[in-house]
């Protein structure tokens, strides 16, 4: 239980927090190993999981057409999605890992009750997506313009 | 100092002519002033004067013997040293590429009657186009700059829209001359002061007949007609930190509102005598075998001339003028160590609308917002 | 009243003629000329650029894209934009060019050494850092830690994709590529090459940044490095492009505020154009 509470708190996402917190969320997490291109989950399934991406490289993917689309791959220390913390708890897009990857995976009902009830610690974490929700729409604007100069 | 009568004017153009020149100077062409081939005296508008204001030139015949009782016109000297369109390389194909065909040599000007403003003008661009470590970035230009001779004429009678006096380029020329001449009439006779300014004008004077000794009363006088011609001149402008004033002004809503009025006509940058940007214009003879560079007169005030990648990166005509003024009279002190104005007036005078630089550079100034007092009504807290 | 005499002394505007040894594509819009100088040899620096000229079609201002220790052969990355790009997309071994330059600020490389590099490119701007990239492995001991990072529209768009390859098996070079989009088989990122900038390690006190793309990219790129890195403003070092007809200085239309970028650029240090790119249409 201790390592993953110390695993949480060197992860980038929850860095700062109390370790009182951190053991509330160390109960209802697991840690796993996924394989290299296996399908973590897809897109409009149930998002009934928050996943902190320890190590290796997750592939975020949107069908387009006949085309899967890889549109952003989450790293190390980042958060992989938070569909899970607004209705209708569906996956807006698919997952898959681009090799190894080991995961921290929170039950993401539980993790909603305990927010209601511990606001403090929902705050904590609210505050926490907040600033990446912002970061991951401003970097995904600039996916959008013609940043590199390449149309014609 | 030498001077003479009018009789030594004539026979100094006949003289340049002589000695293998064009002469250019100061005709009537027209109804307005333009600096074009003369050959003899009758040639000058003796008894013209011209009339400046914002966006209007009106010549009026006095009458009189006055030869320069003007100032200038919309052309200027660049013109010569840097035309408007020019062949500035061309090559033929050949077993290695292709090789430099041979230059026309360069003609030999003598300049007659340019103003000190214009001398300054001059200056200015012998700064943008001097050579690196020896080499000429023209060398069409340089060759020919090279051989001008330039007779120079002081300004007696300011114009309109001159502000010389507050640019230190005039009324009275410094420097930059091979003869000046500074026109007085003294005891009722139209008299010529002649100064040397270098080797191969004090040359050219000795050579002259009916050169004479000025006397003090002659410079004296001279000097005085100056001394008056600098505190009246038509307009003023105030170059106190004018760089610092617009440089941090890129934001003002005076921009916006020159934008109101200017229609981007560049007609300010094809009559300033020292606004230098051009063109390249490559072509190809049919049947692929020559090749031309020419270098045309641009404007900053055009929407292709910041043309790139598929759009212009300077659309806004506010923008536009911001780039020209900013450039006239504060960047080009970053690039040049002065400012690219002479003071001259031509842009004032020869806008369409009326534009006037002096005005809008005070016009920044009022609302300069760099100034962090609040202005309350127009009153300043 | 005027005569023909010989060549006069060459100016400026000159163009030389460089045969073209060959011509590799690159991307299907992009190609690099390989060019021989006429005296077998050319010097520049890395960051400086040359007119490429098509004999009677026009020029156009092209970074060198090749190793300063190989002045025999001269390599110019060109995209094919306009009638001038494609008339030089069209040329074949044993063809000619007219070259004028060197021109232009080169990168820091003297004054980066002794500490971290960090290469950041996007799109067709890895060209112009590809000298800085050869010159900083040819160099390896004047620098502590080498980082390339490059970004580019999708897996299909990346230029030098086999060199970024080899940088990348070198252990004294890190390498890392993003793109915006890919498709499923893409193993690499995907996200704005800012993203890479948490992913390595460099000492943000003792680093240079040399970053080229195109002028959103820069200035993005920028601003992460200062407010993200706390990397100085004065450490970083961006290139400018304008609409250029000379290269000298003499025909204004390069000019961004008080900068030639022909002349002062068009490698900038961040402090000496930062403050322009607010200012629009300067």
């Amino acid at each position: 239980m201790s390592e993953l509470v110390a695993t949480l708190s060197d992860h980038d996402f929850f860095r700062g927090m109390s370790e009182d917190h951190l053991a509330k969320l160390a109960g209802v997490a697991t840690e796993i190993e996924v394989d290299g291109d296996k399908v973590l989950f897809g897109e409009g399934g149930t998002a009934d999981a928050a996943y902190a991406i320890v190590s290796g490289s997750i592939a975020l993917e949107l069908s387009v057409a006949t085309r899967q689309l890889i549109v952003q791959t989450l790293h190390g220390g980042e958060m992989l999605g938070w569909s899970w913390l607004y209705p209708p708890y569906r996956w807006s897009f698919s997952a898959v890992a681009n090799e190894p990857v080991h995961l921290i995976r929170f039950e993401a009902e539980q993790l909603r009750d305990m927010f209601d009830n511990d606001c403090a610690l929902g705050y904590e974490v609210m505050k926490r997506f907040a600033g990446v929700i912002t970061s991951r729409l401003a970097a995904t604007r600039l996916q959008l313009v013609d940043f590199y100069g390449n149309a014609n | 100092m030498y001077v003479s009568g009018q009789s030594g004017i004539g026979r100094l153009i006949q003289a340049l002519a002589d000695s293998g020149h064009r002469v250019i100077g100061p005709r009537i062409r027209n109804q307005a002033l333009v600096y074009d081939e003369i050959a003899a005296l009758d040639d000058l508008p003796k008894g013209w004067t011209d009339v400046q204001e914002p966006g209007h030139y009106r010549l009026e015949h006095r009458g009189g013997e006055k030869l320069f009782g003007y100032v200038v016109g919309a052309a200027s000297w660049k013109q010569y040293v840097n035309p408007p369109e020019a062949v500035i390389w061309s090559g033929t194909r050949g077993k290695e590429g292709f090789t430099t065909d041979p230059s026309p040599a360069p003609a030999k000007y003598a300049f007659f009657g340019a103003r000190p403003c214009e001398l300054a003008a001059m200056r200015i661009l012998d700064d943008v186009y001097a050579s690196n470590d020896g080499v000429p970035a023209l060398s069409g230009y340089t060759a020919t700059r090279a051989g001008v001779f330039v007779v120079a004429v002081n300004c007696g009678e300011p114009g309109g829209n001159c502000f010389c006096s507050s640019m230190g380029t005039g009324p009275t020329a410094k420097a930059g001359f091979d003869i000046a001449i500074t026109e007085i009439t003294h005891d009722g006779n139209m008299r010529y002061l002649l100064e040397s300014g270098s080797d191969k004008g004090a040359a050219m004077l000795r050579s002259l007949e009916g050169m004479e000794t000025a006397t003090d009363a002659e410079i004296e006088s001279a000097e005085a007609m100056l001394a008056a011609a600098a505190e009246n001149m038509g307009k003023t402008l105030d170059t106190e930190d004018l760089p610092g004033l617009l440089k941090g002004n890129a934001l003002n809503p005076r921009w916006e509102s020159v934008a109101d009025r200017c229609l981007a006509c560049a007609n300010c940058t094809m009559v300033c005598p020292t606004c230098f940007c051009n063109t390249v214009d490559d072509n190809l003879a049919l049947d692929g075998s020559q090749a031309t560079r020419t270098r045309k007169w641009d404007s900053c005030f055009t929407l292709g001339f910041s043309y790139m990648h598929g759009q212009p990166m300077r659309e806004p005509v506010s923008a536009r003028y911001r780039q020209w003024m900013t450039h006239k009279l504060a960047t080009w002190v970053d690039q040049f160590g002065e400012m690219g104005c002479v003071g001259c007036g031509r842009c004032i005078t020869w806008c369409p609308v009326g534009i006037d630089i002096t005005q809008e550079a005070a016009a920044i100034r009022r609302a300069d917002l760099r100034d962090t007092r609040i202005k309350v009504g127009g009153v300043t807290t | 009243m005027e005569t023909l005499t010989e060549p006069a002394v060459i100016d400026q505007m000159t163009p030389i003629p460089f045969r073209v040894r060959g011509v590799r594509e690159e991307l299907p819009h992009t190609f690099t000329l390989e060019l021989e100088p006429p005296d077998g040899s050319f010097a520049f620096l890395p960051g400086q650029f040359t007119m490429v000229y098509a004999f009677g079609i026009g020029e156009v201002p092209i970074s060198i894209s090749s190793s300063t220790s190989k002045p025999g052969t001269i390599l110019q990355t060109i995209r094919r934009t306009g009638a001038v790009t494609h008339a030089l997309g069209r040329l074949k071994s044993g063809d000619y060019v007219g070259i004028r330059g060197p021109f232009g600020t080169p990168w820091p490389l003297d004054t980066a050494r002794g500490g971290d590099l960090l290469i950041i490119g996007g799109g067709i701007g890895l060209a112009p850092l590809r000298p800085a990239i050869y010159h900083a492995i040819e160099n390896r001991a004047d620098y502590e830690r080498v980082v390339v990072l490059y970004g580019t529209r999708t897996p299909d768009d990346i230029l030098f994709e086999k060199e970024l390859a080899a940088w990348g098996e070198r252990t004294d070079v890190t390498t890392m590529i993003t793109v915006d989009a890919a498709d499923r088989g893409w193993h690499g990122s995907v996200g704005v090459v800012t993203r890479l900038i948490g992913r390595v390690g460099f000492d943000p006190a003792n680093t240079t940044v040399l970053v080229c793309g195109p002028e959103i990219m820069m200035t993005v790129t920028a601003r992460r490095l200062i407010e993200g890195s706390s990397v100085e403003p004065e450490n970083i070092y961006v290139t400018m492009e304008r609409n250029m007809k000379c290269a000298i200085g003499v025909c204004g239309h390069c000019q961004f505020g008080e900068k030639f970028i022909c002349t002062d650029g068009a490698v900038f240090p961040y402090p000496e154009v930062g403050h322009l790119f607010d200012i629009k249409g300067v």
